[in-house]
């Protein structure tokens, strides 16, 4: 059970949080205009690296907030969390914002 | 009457001699004293033959003195209470304790499955894979035999009787494990005002050193040392101290959870206690001061009762004052069962013979031996051993230098215990739980802790540290390093000061050689696994130890191969030439130990198990005995069946009621969120598919939710209150998840708009009137109100005041028939109701359930999203394209229904069945085919998904999901049942008043 220190209400169990998946997807600003592959990027297609990622987590049975959250999938540490539509402080955290090959697609 | 306990000694030992307890097993009574364990009792009283073995049914006994015993499983107590599988050596002794054997049948001393000893040739490694599985047709047979006799007890035939309780622990410092390293931890950690909580599975603390017995620490024996000690930390306002309390787990983040036996060792339990706790901590820091575990030799028949493992020998001599054996076989390749010599003969027993596989022995417990003149053969070995229900004597021989090899003659020896010793082995379950990677070390020839990967260190024999001297020192220094790095400064007391006592290396010897072909050298008793199954599996190509595991199932069982992991490891490395670290080890995973299901329930049983949502009406409608429905949580009126009537009598009256007259339907459940704020409008309009922006005040509105996939989510009407007010309803079981849903856009996608959502489903209850008669009751109990067709329309919505209550009433339809929704302060929902129920009595007003409200829509044709809907299902699919904005340039899902696959053909489409036989209801969930053939498979095109009797229509109606079926209407096709094939023809979903006619009433 991970420990998580929600933004708002400090240190948690992991069972008062809701797990939202990869953070910093970008809905598609005009989504008329997304061909398929864009929409099908945006809607089914993610992003699962081994080491730190960029999570959202939702305060479910507490203040009911979405955060963010820079975790390690191999050691579960917790490196930061921060606002939602932040971005992470953390040079490794930014350094795998970088990397996700959203940041090309929406580049591109 | 109880016999006398001819094995107890005259003195010493942490019992009570003052009292006898008095406890059966196996139908016999015996007595012992308060402070022994079942296990120590049964030996006092000369019981060595506990149980049979797993597969060959061998006599088998009481081997150690704590959690690792393999043999030893019990079934204890009887009726409801009865639990199987629990290890004697770790049951309390109390009175009147009631206890068995397992895996016998008949009887312990006459079991017909012992002839599996003589067919062992049909046990091999992988028997189950092997000898069972031809014919498989006689698979059923082979299974009630092996069910029968593999036994491994009897569960309970009832529910638990006894309670349970959770405990969250938070401490700076969780210590686990009370020998002398957890007790040198916390006090030195305890000095730093750190909290701490110190958990040790045992009754008493101490660890192996109160085996031991020879030890001083800061000038004290042991034992008073650890007496002071556990008094001082007692005292300390931040430590607390759990007994009997096993850490079963390490999760993520310092997670551990523990079992607290908090009342088995009491005969009486105080009604106040529960039977155990499960404790939930979380910890800043870890100490893992687990200890060690003896490891067995694997020798020929070393599984004969009276094998014990050296270290639980002299454990029962010094904690128990019980002698195992009066002619006792020290059989070692280490220094440390000298110490069991020592006890043996301290205790006035022969000490037959110490065996010492080492060719030349030293150091200062060899010497202490050697001194008293007891025999010791050195660079000698068991060969063999004699006995049957106990042991009787054993042969020794010279080991070759090879080590593989014996040579020379044989020379009996009579004795009627062994005390075996390869080794110890820290126990690093948890941990390896924690991540951490082990490392080989080959001084000990066992794994020990290498790289930790959570916060957390191991103290004492656990780390690999045996000399006592040593374990004061390291586990008061990882005391003091891990208090501190949980944030608590202080100045630590001196480690404590105890002799040193240099002991030689042991010399490995994973399987010691034997003269006799056909003897079996088991690795792990509880499993039934020699020393021949792990190297054939090795020769059959099984590589992998997590392999070797399963094929053999060393390893698995109620103890997870404690006693015997490292030895199975030493085998198979030895068997694929390989070096042991290169072998590595099996997953350690949670739970340690065996945790009763109980344990893990808590409280949360029964009644207790989930929350039950009533609605304001539930009393009225329990006391006029209406059926009921969970609906999610909820409890809802299912129908309300007269004297005498079936539930379809029931629901045919409420139909024609609700048609014909007036019916009322509570409809609190009803999934509300309040949605305010300059941006309500703009919201709506991009989460639901039609336009919102300008739907006026007092109007209302359906709704349909998508996911950006463009399949339906959720349903409902809303209403705009104010310009800036909305009130929202959803499903039933939708309602939390789509306040999460809407939040969850709020929150991330859209934080620029000024939106309030409020959850409201439980301050309203509602009822909802219905028929042609709606309007009159209604009027009856309202005057501020104007309920004409001009003023409060279809889809309007207006508030006033309904039988004296402040009410909103909503002109909304769920069943075709003019119905008003009446809102009314949760409170006054019991008044309401009767309220409407008196008004309604000159017209027969008739309450009914969820089952015909159900018929009602479906005869309309209306869906219910998770009925009609499963998340694959488009508004085009259930022919609700007119709800779908052309015009936004946005809503969820929008660009989801844009994709190739919502438009190709083929898609399943919403439509009517009727069953060509009227008076047949098909099963709902029924799969629907083009063609029947003789065999499966068959092509489905579709599926049954609401289906009921409408009195309505006299007859029956379904709805279904069918291929292509809008352009199936009038074609018949088939549902294939399990008994017979049914026929049904597709029609347009709405089977009464198509037009709406109705509405107005």
């Amino acid at each position: 059970m991970l420990l998580i220190p929600c933004p708002w209400c400090g240190p948690r169990d992991e069972s008062e949080f809701q797990y939202g998946g990869e953070a910093h997807k970008k809905r598609p600003a005009d989504p008329a205009a997304a061909d398929d592959r864009a929409w099908g990027q945006y809607l089914y297609h993610g992003h699962n690296p081994k080491g730190l990622y960029l999570e959202r987590w939702r305060h479910a049975a507490g203040c009911r907030r979405w955060f963010n959250v820079a975790r390690d999938t191999v050691s579960h540490e917790i490196v930061e969390v921060y606002a939602a539509g932040d971005l992470p402080r953390d040079a490794a955290a930014r350094a795998v914002h970088a990397a996700n090959w959203r940041r090309a697609e929406e580049d591109g | 009457m109880a016999r006398r306990q001819p094995f107890r000694l005259a003195e010493g030992g942490a019992i009570d001699r003052r009292r006898e307890v008095h406890f059966t097993f196996n139908g016999r009574r015996y007595k012992g004293h308060p402070g022994d364990t079942l296990a120590s009792a049964l030996l006092a009283n000369g019981v060595h033959f506990i149980g049979r073995s797993f597969k060959y049914h061998r006599p088998r006994g009481i081997v150690a003195a704590g959690a690792e015993e393999p043999n030893a499983l019990v079934q204890l107590g009887t009726g409801v209470r009865t639990e199987p599988n629990i290890r004697a050596t770790e049951i309390a002794l109390y009175d009147g304790l009631v206890a068995a054997s397992q895996n016998v049948w008949p009887s312990l001393h006459f079991d017909a499955a012992a002839l599996n000893q003589v067919f062992a040739g049909l046990f091999p490694a992988g028997f189950y894979y092997k000898t069972f599985m031809w014919p498989a047709s006689q698979w059923p047979r082979y299974e009630w035999l092996i069910r029968r006799i593999a036994g491994l007890g009897q569960a309970p035939p009832g529910r638990d009787p006894d309670r349970y309780e959770k405990m969250h622990g938070h401490a700076d410092l969780l210590i686990v494990g009370g020998g002398v390293a957890g007790l040198a931890a916390a006090r030195a950690a305890a000095a730093t005002g750190a909290r701490i909580i110190l958990a040790e599975e045992g009754a008493d603390f101490g660890g192996q050193t109160l085996a031991d017995g020879d030890q001083r620490i800061d000038g004290l024996p042991a034992a008073d040392w650890v007496a002071a000690t556990v008094a001082q930390l007692e005292a300390a306002p931040e430590v607390t101290l759990l007994r009997r309390t096993q850490v079963t787990a390490y999760h993520d983040h310092n997670y551990l959870t523990a079992v607290e036996r908090v009342t088995d060792h009491l005969a009486g339990p105080p009604a106040h206690l529960p039977r155990q706790r499960l404790w939930k901590m979380r910890a800043r820091q870890v100490v893992l001061a687990t200890g060690a575990i003896e490891r067995p030799l694997v020798f020929a028949d070393n599984d004969r009762p009276g094998v014990m493992l050296a270290g639980a020998v002299r454990a029962y001599i010094r904690r128990h004052a019980v002698l195992p054996g009066r002619e006792v076989v020290i059989f070692t390749n280490n220094d440390d069962a000298y110490r069991t010599a020592l006890a043996v003969d301290d205790a006035g027993a022969k000490v037959a013979a110490i065996v010492d596989a080492r060719p030349s022995p030293a150091g200062p417990l060899v010497a202490a031996a050697r001194a008293r003149g007891l025999p010791i053969h050195a660079g000698h070995v068991v060969v063999e051993t004699r006995g049957r229900a106990r042991v009787k004597g054993c042969a020794i021989m010279k080991l070759a230098a090879d080590g593989q090899s014996v040579n020379g003659v044989a020379r009996p020896i009579n004795c009627d215990c062994i005390a075996m010793s390869g080794g110890w082995t820290p126990s690093v379950h948890l941990f390896s739980q924690s991540r951490g990677t082990l490392d080989w070390d080959a001084d000990l020839a066992a794994f020990v802790p290498g790289t930790s990967r959570a916060e957390e260190s191991s103290a004492g024999a656990a780390a690999g540290v045996f000399d006592l001297a040593e374990i004061a020192k390291q586990a008061a220094r990882v005391g003091i390093e891990r208090a501190r790095a949980s944030g608590h400064k202080g100045r630590p007391p001196a480690a404590p000061k105890a002799e040193a006592s240099a002991e030689a290396p042991l010399m490995a010897i994973w399987q010691v050689p034997t003269s006799r072909r056909r003897a079996k050298r088991f690795v792990d008793f509880q499993n039934d696994v020699t020393a021949a199954d792990i190297a054939l599996a090795a020769r059959e190509g099984y590589q992998s130890v997590e392999h070797v595991k399963r094929y053999t199932t060393t390893g698995m069982g109620t103890d997870q191969g404690r006693t015997s992991n490292v030895n199975a490891l030493a085998l198979l490395a030895a068997a694929r030439d390989a070096e042991i670290p290169a072998v590595g080890t099996t997953t350690f995973r949670p739970p340690l130990a065996p945790v009763p299901i109980g344990a893990y329930a808590g409280r949360a049983v029964g009644p207790l198990f989930e929350p039950v949502r009533t609605t304001p009406m539930d009393a009225w409608q329990r006391a006029h005995g209406a059926a009921f429905e969970h609906v999610g949580q909820w409890m809802r009126a299912w129908y309300y069946p007269r004297a005498g009537e079936t539930m379809a009598q029931a629901v045919a009256r409420e139909c024609r009621a609700a048609r014909n007259t007036v019916g009322l339907l509570d409809a609190s459940t009803l999934g509300k969120i309040d949605v305010k704020g300059p941006d309500a409008a703009e919201f709506l309009n991009r989460v639901y598919t039609n336009n919102w922006l300008k739907l006026p005040v007092g109007r209302a509105r359906y709704g349909l939710m998508l996911g950006d996939d463009g399949m339906v989510k959720d349903d409902g009407v809303t209403a705009r209150l104010a310009e800036n007010h909305f009130h929202m309803t959803t499903t039933t079981g939708g309602a939390a998840a789509v306040l999460d849903w809407l939040e969850e856009w709020l929150q991330t996608e859209w934080p620029d708009l000024r939106v309030y959502l409020t959850s409201v489903t439980e301050q309203w209850a509602v009822a909802s009137i219905c028929g042609p008669k709606a309007r009159d009751v209604l009027a009856r109990l309202t005057d501020d109100i104007d309920l004409s067709p001009e003023a409060l329309p279809h889809m309007a919505v207006t508030a006033g005041t309904v039988a004296g209550l402040p009410a909103r009433v909503f002109r909304v339809s769920f069943t075709g028939e003019l119905s008003f929704e009446i809102n009314v302060p949760s409170r006054h929902g019991p008044a309401l109701w009767t309220a409407l129920m008196a008004a309604g009595a000159a017209f027969d007003i008739t309450p009914y359930g969820t089952e015909t409200m159900h018929v009602l829509r479906a005869e309309k044709g209306f869906i219910i999203v998770g009925q009609e809907t499963d998340g694959s299902v488009s508004p085009n699919d259930l022919g609700m394209d007119w709800i779908v904005s052309k015009t936004k340039a946005d809503f969820i899902g929008k660009r989801g229904l844009a994709r190739a696959d919502l438009a190709r053909g083929g898609r399943k489409q919403l439509v009517g069945l009727l069953a060509s036989d009227p008076a047949v209801v098909l099963p709902e969930g029924a799969q629907i085919v083009e063609a029947v053939t003789p065999q499966p498979p068959m092509a489905m095109i579709g599926h049954v998904t609401s289906s009921y009797h409408s009195v309505t229509c006299g007859r029956s109606i379904a709805l279904a999901l069918v291929a292509d079926g809008r352009a199936r209407i009038g074609e018949t096709v088939s549902l294939p049942l399990a008994d017979k094939t049914l026929t049904a023809e597709v029609t347009a979903p709405q089977f009464f008043d198509p037009e709406g006619a109705r509405l107005d009433g």
